[in-house]
């Protein structure tokens, strides 16, 4: 890695994901003042950057499409991201928010808001300001096309940091033995 | 008398009769595969184990070794078309790692690892598929069935209970136990059945086991799938 | 209670009924189902209970057979079981309005059962009836040249709940539409003519052609008919009517000198499963021309020392079972089936039917065997194959309709004299199922070796598009290549040959058949159960107008790997219609590649509806933008 190169502009976000990809992104510890020598952030839960800026070099997305608002967002970084990376096991198929697919979404509701008792007074929320549940729980690459995944429930720091550090040397990312877990 | 075919350029032995997975097996040489098991007869549906045997593609598993046979497994091309049917396996059923009490232990993980399967690539078909918890010692899962037919022909040929079979067709073809109900609990089946051991995945589960080993100590987590010839379940 | 015991105890009787006729045979498990079904509208749970005791079979292998085949119930499916033909040329024909009509017509919704358990429509593949459709099934009773008029009048027979055997005979009349006729079908043929001619045929240079060991074993002593046969079966350089195109002189060889263990037979079998849509000569054959047939079923069996023979004639023509039943009946009279045929001692063959249910896989030889056993349609691995392992590992030989007509002519005429008709590579002649888009459809014989341009001419047909040629796993011939031929060295034909002129579209005939055999999948292998489901969702992808280039990449890749990777023909052979017509028709596939981009795998906005409907939104918020276009 050349160090008088730009720095590419990395923007990262947590769509129906539980923020633990992006802890784990963290773990790779102190390789992230070596990583800040050849990227910068731009929109990112570490930045709290809220939108992404045209011309982003890599966009990295954990978590699945659970709602429209993570539709949007997601579009927004394919839109703004030369290169779209999805990180962990619900971007890539779903994961935990997914297994509600096989419930009826109007079952779920209807569970949730009409018979447990002391949610919104028996009502559905139907404020404009709240994104709408889709149907059913999507992996992302249903929906925009993504270039390449860090599978793992979290991935290991270790295995972010391979697929990055590969990306960075204009390699074709891979995760041996070890690396690559689904779990 | 043996005789000898080249996989991937190297000379295999094998005995009259043997399959080309057989004496590959034999000779420390893994061929990804699912559905075949060397305890039973060769059901060659998963595809997995697919090569080109001079040039052809076929079922390692069901096609028998012949002389001077050039046998190609390793390739890219071979390789890839592994991991496009193993993408298919994935999205064709609920596989949900995380929170699957198999991961670590499961060969369809281990293989699509071992195919570097990045991800599972197609659409989802998110089919709904029950739980069957009514057997005191054992959960059948069918989200994660893969329809190899190994309790099948487990039942069947060792248990000589015919628990479980395929019905249906197509991509509606599902696993069925021998009840009325079709419920587990109301078949003959127990826990000591050589189909109790011997699903790739999680569909046959032991009650109150589950997420017994650590993760880091399971068998997959120690080993890849590649390094061990012998397919048969650690439990 | 008491009712359930009642009809628990009809059931069985019922069942102890049908298992007594099919000789408590498990290997009759298909035969079983069907006509267990026939009495009862369905399978009910109670006939399953008693299958498995009177047959001894566990229920795990009962219902995941019935669980195979389409025209088998599991679930009530109504008194009446309307089933519309759903092939390429049922659609042009206009049958979507038609169902439309009838569900509207019994206010049932398309593939549900009505509310009082009356009647269920739905649709089926191809049910043979292409030149006289559309067709459907009632009860797997075939109708032809359906009209809204009719639609109204089946309708008010249904209502008036009509017992099907009431209903107007001429509803069920089916013609054979014979157009041009040639060896086979002109021949003057007297039954039994055949047989005695092969018998008479006992030169020794026959016998010195010929391997003889088997004779010896499996037949009449001293006969040196069957090798002389066998010797004008190769000299007719007949091949394989089915598709494939074997050479029938080897196969029956084949099967003629593998080793018999103790207590096996051979088998002669008639694959009269033809399932290819656009596929109906066989049904003319049977229909017009049953005794060419089974005499070339027994002349076979003479050949190659076989004593069983089965005649697998597919669920949609059960309304040739009692006729073709009685020709056996009939042939068993005049001693040309049974014992000692023709007062020659030994030789001994008789032909049973099996009626399929539903399953264009088991046209496939070694699928078509299991089912014969009473199994799931599963093509088998081979080798081993059938000429030394088939129907309950004996050897056996499965050869089309067509082909056994061939051979009755062959043993009555001789080899010279057929192989002098057709082409070099391509002896005799070929029946084709003309359908589609000319003026007179039906069936056409000719010498191998006509072109698609004379067929054409012939049948009525103008402005022509493209031939889909031996269905769609076939191949798409276009306007340039109509002077192809027909032949084993050109285009290589089962019999269909369905004609599109140009207002057809011909990415909706490659849609039409790729959902045919998504549905017709027979779920074994991996790449061919989800690889069919796939391409069946990208091309509907497309059809919905949010395709993009991405996502025809994504249709060829997954071409490639259902060749590469099926376990049989159907897989290889799935992608065909695809491959043809984007080589092609290629303008058909651009046009409907609307977007430029990446699309969503599917329609985001109807993703929202359940949320829409819950909350009761529809402000902007709760709409997302989205490429597809209105999909069912």
């Amino acid at each position: 890695m050349s160090t008088d190169k730009k720095k590419l502009k990395v923007a990262t976000t947590s769509l129906a994901g539980c923020f633990g990809c992006h802890m784990s992104f963290l773990d790779i510890d102190e390789r992230l003042f070596t990583l800040l020598e050849h990227i910068e952030f731009d929109r990112s839960p570490l930045t709290d950057i809220k939108t992404v800026s045209p011309g982003t070099d890599i966009g990295i997305i954990e978590g699945g499409l659970c709602n429209a608002e993570n539709v949007h967002v997601l579009r927004e970084f394919r839109q703004n991201c030369r290169i779209l990376i999805g990180m962990g096991a619900c971007a890539v198929n779903g994961g935990l928010p997914a297994q509600r697919n096989h419930l009826p979404l109007t079952t779920i509701l209807e569970e949730v808001y009409h018979t447990s008792p002391g949610l919104s007074n028996g009502m559905i929320p139907n404020d404009p300001e709240l994104p709408l549940p889709l149907n059913k729980v999507h992996p992302i690459h249903e929906v925009v096309k993504i270039d390449y995944f860090i599978p793992g429930c979290p991935p290991s720091g270790d295995a972010i940091w391979k697929v990055l550090t590969d990306l960075l040397a204009g390699k074709e990312p891979e995760l041996g033995h070890g690396l690559m877990h689904y779990d | 008398m043996s005789h000898t075919f080249t996989l991937d350029g190297k000379p295999v032995p094998f005995t009259e009769g043997q399959t080309i997975m057989q004496a590959a097996s034999a000779a420390g040489i893994f061929i990804p595969h699912l559905c075949y098991h060397p305890e039973f007869k060769p059901h060659g549906s998963c595809k997995l184990c697919t090569v080109k045997v001079n040039g052809r593609h076929t079922a390692s598993c069901t096609m028998r070794a012949a002389a001077g046979m050039v046998v190609e497994s390793e390739t890219e091309e071979i390789n890839a078309e592994r991991r496009a049917l193993t993408q298919m396996l994935f999205v064709e059923g609920n596989h949900f790692c995380p929170s699957c009490e198999k991961s670590g232990n499961c060969q369809l993980q281990a293989t699509a690892y071992h195919l570097g399967m990045m991800s599972p690539h197609y659409d989802h078909f998110f089919p709904n598929r029950a739980v069957d918890a009514s057997h005191p010692e054992v959960l059948l899962d069918f989200n994660r069935c893969i329809l190899c037919s190994l309790c099948v022909r487990a039942s069947r040929d060792v248990d000589g209970k015919n628990v479980f079979a395929l019905s249906g067709r197509g991509i509606r073809t599902h696993l069925i136990v021998n009840a009325r109900s079709g419920k587990l609990g109301d078949t003959d089946f127990t826990l000591a059945d050589k189909a109790a051991q011997v699903c790739p995945v999680g569909v046959i589960l032991k009650k109150r086991q589950g997420f017994a080993v650590p993760i880091g100590e399971r068998r997959f987590d120690k080993a890849p799938i590649s390094a061990t010839a012998e397919t048969t379940e650690e439990r | 209670m008491a009712l359930n015991d009642m009809h628990a105890e009809a059931v069985a009787g019922i069942v102890d009924r049908v298992v007594a006729r099919w000789r408590r045979d498990p290997t009759c498990m298909v035969q079983i189902l069907r006509e267990v079904q026939e009495a009862c509208d369905w399978i009910p749970p109670e006939a399953i209970d008693r299958l498995q005791v009177t047959l001894g079979v566990p229920r795990t292998k009962i219902e995941g057979v019935a669980g195979f085949y389409s025209f088998l119930y599991t679930e009530p499916r109504g008194q009446y079981r309307v089933l519309f033909s759903d092939n390429i040329t049922d659609r042009m024909q206009g049958n979507r309005a038609l169902m439309e009509r009838l569900c509207a017509n019994l206010w049932v919704e398309r593939g549900k059962v009505s509310e009082d358990g009356l009647v269920s429509v739905g649709k089926t593949a191809c049910t043979g009836l292409c030149d006289q459709g559309p067709g459907m099934l009632v009860n797997n009773m075939a109708m032809g040249g359906l009209t809204l008029e009719r639609i109204d009048a089946i309708a008010d027979l249904i209502r008036n709940k009509v017992p099907l055997a009431d209903w107007p005979a001429d509803f069920f009349s089916i013609q054979d539409n014979v157009c041009r006729a040639d060896i086979l079908l002109n021949a003057d043929f007297k039954p039994g003519e055949a047989l005695l001619a092969a018998r008479a045929r006992a030169p020794s240079d026959g016998l010195n052609a010929s391997n003889m060991r088997s004779w010896r074993e499996g037949l009449p002593s001293g006969i040196g008919g069957p090798a002389a046969t066998l010797d004008e079966i190769k000299r007719a350089g007949l091949r394989g009517r089915g598709g494939a195109g074997f050479t029938t002189g080897l196969k029956w060889e084949a099967c003629r000198n593998a080793p018999l263990k103790a207590g096996q037979q051979r088998i002669v079998v008639c694959n009269a499963d033809e399932g290819e849509p656009g596929t109906f000569k066989d049904r003319v054959l049977l229909s017009r021309c049953p005794d060419l047939v089974i005499e070339g079923m027994t002349v076979a069996a003479y050949a190659i020392g076989a004593t069983r023979g089965f005649i697998y004639l597919r669920g949609e023509y059960r309304y040739l079972l009692d006729r073709l039943n009685a020709v056996l009946a009939r042939r068993r009279s005049e001693n040309l089936l049974g014992r000692d045929i023709c007062g020659l001692p030994g030789a001994d063959f008789d032909i049973e039917i099996h009626l399929g249910a539903g399953a264009y896989v088991c046209g496939e030889e070694s699928a078509l065997i299991e089912s014969l056993e009473g199994k799931r349609g599963t093509p088998r691995n081979r080798p081993p194959f059938p000429v030394t392992n088939g129907y309950l590992d004996q050897p056996t030989i499965v050869n089309n309709v067509e082909t056994f007509a061939a051979a009755a002519l062959i043993a009555l005429n001789g080899g010279e004299w057929y192989a002098g008709i057709g082409t070099k590579h391509s002896a005799g002649t070929k029946l084709l199922s003309v359908s589609g888009d000319c003026a007179r459809p039906g069936i056409y014989e000719y010498p191998f070796g006509v072109s698609v341009r004379q067929v054409l001419d012939d049948c009525g047909a103008g402005d022509t598009q493209a031939v889909q040629v031996s269905g769609p796993s076939g191949i798409c011939v276009a306007e340039h290549e109509f002077d192809r031929l027909i032949g084993f060295e050109d285009i290589p034909t089962a019999g269909a040959f369905t004609i599109f002129n140009n207002t057809r579209d011909m990415f909706q005939v490659a849609r039409n058949y790729v959902h045919f055999f998504q549905h017709e999948s027979c779920g074994f292998c991996t790449p061919c159960r989800v690889g069919t489901s796939l391409l069946k969702n990208l091309m509907d992808k497309l059809h919905y107008g949010s395709g993009s280039p991405y996502d025809f990449a994504e249709i060829e890749k997954l071409n490639q790997l259902l060749q590469s990777m099926s376990h049989c023909g159907l897989g290889h052979t799935a992608c065909n219609p695809v491959l043809d017509t984007i080589a092609k028709f290629r303008p058909a596939y651009d046009k409907r590649m609307m977007q430029q981009d990446f699309t969503p795998a599917f329609n985001l906005d109807r993703e929202l509806s359940a949320a829409r409907q819950m909350t009761g939104r529809d402000d902007a918020g709760a709409h997302l933008a989205t490429e597809h276009g209105a999909q069912s």
